[in-house]
């Protein structure tokens, strides 16, 4: 177990300093930096002296080695924009992103689930034939579309809920929260159902086709000859073998969900990471682009291992094979 | 003899399909007596694992009993609703599948198996049910089951999972246990352990056996009556020693014939010509009538029914009188 444990850990590591050096490389591209600071009539021992201040003279790994020790402490160097820290803005923003995240991943779950495994038990009602056409809605219309539709329909139309923004937020220490304030609650309604849609429809599906594959097995029907009543046949015995992949799945779902904010974000104006970044991109804002690329392949890492330390404690079977063939 | 146990009666099993209806077994009727063994063989498609489903009341649909009865000591037990019926499923009826290592769930310790199915049948705390459990795993052979309850099914062995199957079959003491090919997975040399078992067990819990397999050696060793079913329909049945010596059914005398003997020295098998008609294609008359050898013209006309012969039934117009 433990073993499993570090070896993850050692690949992540591996995988977080491939993303940094993808990163780090994004800097080369804007040009020459000490050109930027000094203008064009600086004179050449000015340069030297600066691109040596700013170690630009080293060679690249020793340049990349510095970058990294300081990502690592959260340091990525102040926004070209805002001229501020990037891990300043990164921390004001970071609340509304996973908030954001949490409720289109909880939504996800708790709506796909159930509507997964009702059109896997009940294969031919009408209901059923109802969820299977609305996941297909969800699965292919564009996710800014959706937000477009339903602040047309709820924010303009109806007038219910709030076009845009975070609503009124309340300071908890340096995170913010909505979910204090009734503004706050209403304003996340449209967008986690924007955000959280697609991930739903694929989870039901996902929970339907794989329900519908463990009913047909023979410990199913086992279990059915020895009487057990259909409750635990489908919940108990059906429904732990569906999980099993569809926790994967859905731990994944949550990495991209918060990927994929960007455009939920954009549509809403919702005072997010992926806000952030987009607002970097048109201006090229490296630093912040950056620490962007890290951060969201930090969680996705973080998730990953999560998830195979939960795939490990749902199936019985991976533990004793895999501690064996880790020693 | 006393009241049968099961008494199945002209029970018919229906698909209806997009080309027509299939009917998967036809007009069959036997009875199992407390405490048989009653062996049912036949080819793959003659209709006998369906007929074991068809008592435990899992059919799968579109399969459909179309026609006949089922009795469990004299209740009428093929139209129950589901609920009734489940509560036979485990209680009266026990059943074991085929493939031992797909019949039990892998994510639950053998011993939650156990524990949730004597709960669902038998009024116990979970502790008794525990020692319960223990007991029927020590009954099927299980060595150290104080320990081994707690393992997984992955932990274990073919053969010892099949046995697991048994004492989960026999979690309530039912009086009938149908048994579908429940070595044909398994190594030849666990096998016979297996049916051993199986054997011991229904003689000391005093349960019958339907004992469905094509395997005509396990048949011999284990059953005291033996059906033979083709296409569907019952050919012969009788005492097994009278069925495998003395056939009377063409078609079982071609399949005795067929199973090689040691010490013969043939150069070929026997083999009757031919292969089981398809479901949608049975013949008029009898439905073994293009590979008879003893075909005659009533045998295309009329279909015949079982009939004495000797000490067992064959459905064959030779018998007739």
């Amino acid at each position: 177990m433990l073993a499993f444990v570090l070896r993850r850990i050692a690949q992540a590591v591996l995988v977080m300093l491939a993303v940094g050096l993808i990163a780090f490389s994004l800097f080369t591209f804007v040009g020459d930096p000490v050109l930027f600071m000094l203008g064009q009539d600086a004179t050449p021992e000015d340069r030297i002296r600066i691109t040596h201040l700013l170690g630009l003279d080293q060679p690249f790994y020793v340049q990349y080695a510095h970058f990294v020790a300081r990502a690592v402490q959260g340091d990525f160097g102040l926004s070209l924009r805002q001229v501020q820290p990037v891990s300043r803005l990164f921390v004001e923003r970071l609340p509304a992103t996973l908030e954001l995240s949490f409720v289109a991943a909880l939504l996800a779950i708790a709506v796909g689930i159930p509507m997964g495994v009702y059109a896997a038990l009940k294969r031919n009602s009408w209901l059923s034939q109802v969820f299977l056409a609305v996941s297909l809605i969800g699965v292919s219309l564009p996710t800014f579309l959706i937000g477009i539709l339903l602040i047309l329909v709820f924010a303009v139309l109806l007038g219910w809920l709030p076009s845009f923004g975070r609503g009124d937020t309340v300071a908890i220490g340096w995170w913010t929260t909505g979910f204090l304030t009734v503004s706050g609650l209403k304003s996340l309604i449209l967008p986690s159902i924007t955000l959280g849609l697609f991930q739903m429809t694929l989870i039901m599906r996902l929970v339907r086709s794989e329900m519908l594959e463990v009913l047909r097995t023979d410990y199913i029907k086992f279990a059915r000859a020895r009487g057990l009543p259909d409750r635990s046949v489908h919940f108990r015995h059906a429904l732990k073998n569906t999980l099993v992949p569809v926790i994967t799945i859905a731990g994944l779902q949550l990495g991209s969900i918060i990927a994929f904010a960007i455009i939920t974000e954009t549509v809403f104006q919702w005072p997010g990471m992926g806000l952030l970044f987009i607002q970097s991109v048109t201006v090229a804002d490296i630093p912040v682009m950056a620490a962007y690329l890290c951060l969201i392949a930090l969680i996705f890492v973080v998730i990953n291992l999560v998830v195979d330390l939960l795939y490990y404690a749902v199936d019985p079977r991976l533990r004793l094979d895999r501690a064996a063939a880790a020693h | 003899m006393a009241e049968p146990l099961l008494s199945v009666r002209n029970l018919r099993v229906e698909f209806p399909t997009r080309h027509g209806t299939l009917i998967a077994v036809d007009d069959l009727s036997f009875d199992i007596a407390p405490g048989e063994i009653l062996g049912v063989v036949g080819e793959s498609g003659a209709g006998k694992s369906l007929t074991g489903m068809a008592i435990i009341g899992l059919l799968e649909p579109p399969g459909r009993i179309a026609a006949g009865e089922i009795r469990l000591e004299g209740e009428r037990i093929d139209a129950l609703p589901a609920e009734a019926m489940r509560r036979i499923r485990g209680k009266r009826i026990g059943a074991i599948f085929q493939d031992p290592l797909t019949s039990l769930n892998p994510l639950f310790t053998i011993g939650e198996q156990l524990v949730e199915t004597i709960l669902t049948h038998l009024d116990m705390s979970e502790r008794q049910a525990r020692d319960r459990a223990i007991e029927l795993l020590a009954e099927v052979g299980i060595p150290a089951p104080e320990l081994r309850i707690d393992n997984y099914p992955h932990h274990f062995s073919g053969g010892m999972r099949q046995r697991v199957v048994i004492a989960l079959a026999l979690c309530a003491r039912p009086r009938l246990i149908v048994a579908d090919e429940p070595t044909t997975a398994l190594d030849v040399s666990i096998q016979a352990q297996i049916i051993e078992l199986l054997r011991k067990l229904a003689r000391e819990n005093g349960a019958a056996v339907m004992l469905i397999t094509h395997d005509m050696g396990v048949i011999a060793e284990t059953a005291d009556r033996v059906a033979v079913m083709y296409a569907g329909r019952l050919a012969e049945i009788g005492p097994v020693k009278e069925v495998i010596h003395a056939p009377h059914h063409p078609y079982t005398s071609g399949l005795m014939s067929s199973i090689p003997k040691l010490g013969e020295g043939r150069e070929t098998l026997a083999q009757i010509d031919g292969a089981m008609p398809r479901l949608t294609a049975i013949p008029p008359g009898c439905a073994f009538n293009p590979r008879c050898p003893k075909r005659f013209d009533r045998c295309t006309a009329e279909r015949p029914s079982p009939l004495p012969a000797g000490t067992t039934e064959a459905a064959c117009w030779l018998y007739a009188r």
